[in-house]
């Protein structure tokens, strides 16, 4: 709920702003380093200098969970989460889960499973269900549905979306991707 | 959104003397309500004081019949902490309940009950259980601290430090969740603690509230048929398109009853 009120007019206009904070954090393995203003957001950080586009922005008032990303393995959504405060921190996008031409196999499950339609909100579905399943060994459906309540999808109806979930993990268990 | 300085200091002094300094300042906790805030410009501040580094303001710890939660704890890691769970099982299911787990993950103890917003589920665990809030120079009583709809004790520039919560015999929360944003239409937090029973209800009214006659009637016979006759009068709650205010005093009897049920 935010609070219903009369939107302030700028109130620092003309006022000295400081320099821009550096910022260096991991992406996908990769250190990355350089000067953003402060308000630049992490999912805009990743999406313009960094040209990571599989990040997708789907709602930016983080309603729908397409720009989720890994930050220290948990799940964020990086419309609501400023560049400036990622600093030191490991993050992982959609580009950073397959390795060596190979899908990672909850990638893999959402092909096998048919749990895309359009592909908007498969990255965040992605990589969300991959921190649920490295956190519940012992997934059930029930876990699924209410692990991806932050992730909305408007073609697939879920269904193959929880049954790739299931399969995706299962799979990662036996790779011992916990 | 418009832009502003970025402080991210490494001690509390250091945070007060950067809040001192700015035209408008914030503090920043997880941002899961002053970024989007922000990004509808609702909120401008010159300075925002990430309070991300500051040591004091982290961690869990249980010690005798106390569980201390540090302000910049995010809901996740109540959920998940062991002590959370084994002293006080309610409020690790609670923030547990919170959001969705990408908000969990960033969304902090401190941070939401600094901002009090009507329908968040900790008011009513901190109320209920009688916690205190402790901030740099004093500790405040949970009933104290929540004080109107999105306004606290916190004066200009205090900042929560922790949140200490007496063990209770027993608790338990019940809520009935908006169906797309997760917050409490309506939740009540019951709990028998060394003051007796004390129920507290978030999400019904401009702010958290206790149910004096829900109270009286479990201290006499902890059941949920004890709630049998006893209403709550909608006058002065709530009332808007996902809820009017007499659904909202009916579900507070609901949610009541099921809180009970879960300990009986």
């Amino acid at each position: 709920m935010v609070a219903l009120v009369t939107p302030t007019p700028r109130p620092h206009e003309g006022a000295p702003q400081s320099a821009m904070p550096a910022i260096s954090l991991s992406v996908n393995g990769k250190p990355v380093a350089g000067e953003y203003e402060a308000r630049t957001l992490l999912c805009d950080l990743l999406r313009g200098p960094l040209a990571l586009t599989g990040t997708h922005v789907g709602c930016d008032t983080s309603q729908c969970g397409a720009c989720v990303v890994l930050i220290d393995g948990d799940p964020v959504k990086s419309c609501a989460m400023l560049a400036a405060q990622a600093e030191g921190c490991e993050i992982t996008t959609i580009e950073g889960l397959a390795g060596d031409g190979k899908l990672h196999p909850m990638q893999e499950a959402f092909r096998d499973q048919h749990a895309l339609q359009c592909g908007f909100c498969t990255p965040g579905m992605i990589l969300t269900s991959v921190a649920l399943a490295r956190n519940n060994p012992a997934l059930g459906e029930e876990d699924v549905a209410k692990g991806l309540e932050g992730n909305l999808c408007r073609c697939t109806g879920y269904r193959n979306i929880i049954r790739a979930v299931m399969a995706g993990a299962k799979e990662m268990a036996e790779q011992g991707d916990v | 959104m418009y832009e502003f300085r970025y402080h991210r200091p490494g001690t509390l002094e250091d945070a007060e003397k950067a809040f001192s300094k700015g035209d408008d300042p914030l503090f920043l906790a997880g941002g899961q309500t002053t970024l989007p805030v922000m990004k509808q410009r609702l909120a401008s501040p010159s300075d925002l004081i990430d309070l991300v580094r500051i040591p004091e303001l982290r961690g869990i710890s249980l010690k005798q019949d106390t569980l201390t939660i540090g302000a910049m704890t995010c809901h996740e890691d109540v959920a998940r902490s062991a002590d959370v769970k084994s002293a006080l099982p309610a409020l690790a299911g609670l923030a547990g309940d919170i959001g969705d787990p990408a908000v969990r993950s960033r969304g902090t103890l401190g941070g939401s009950i600094a901002n009090n917003d009507p329908a968040a589920d900790y008011p009513a665990a901190l109320v209920a259980l009688g916690a205190s809030v402790h901030t740099p120079s004093r500790v405040i009583a949970a009933q104290d601290f929540f004080t109107g709809m999105f306004e606290t004790a916190l004066e200009e520039g205090e900042m929560i430090v922790k949140v200490t919560f007496p063990v209770p015999e027993y608790a338990a929360y019940a809520k009935f969740p908006n169906p797309a944003s997760r917050y409490a239409t309506v939740g009540v937090f019951v709990a028998r603690t060394q003051d007796g029973i004390r129920v507290a209800v978030t999400g019904a009214g401009p702010c958290v509230f206790r149910a004096g006659e829900f109270e009286k009637a479990l201290e006499g016979d902890f059941s949920a048929n004890a709630l049998d006759g006893v209403s709550i009068s909608p006058d002065g709650l709530n009332s808007d398109l996902h809820a009017s205010a007499a659904y909202r005093a009916n579900l507070i009897g609901v949610m009541a009853r099921r809180a009970v049920a879960k300990l009986s």
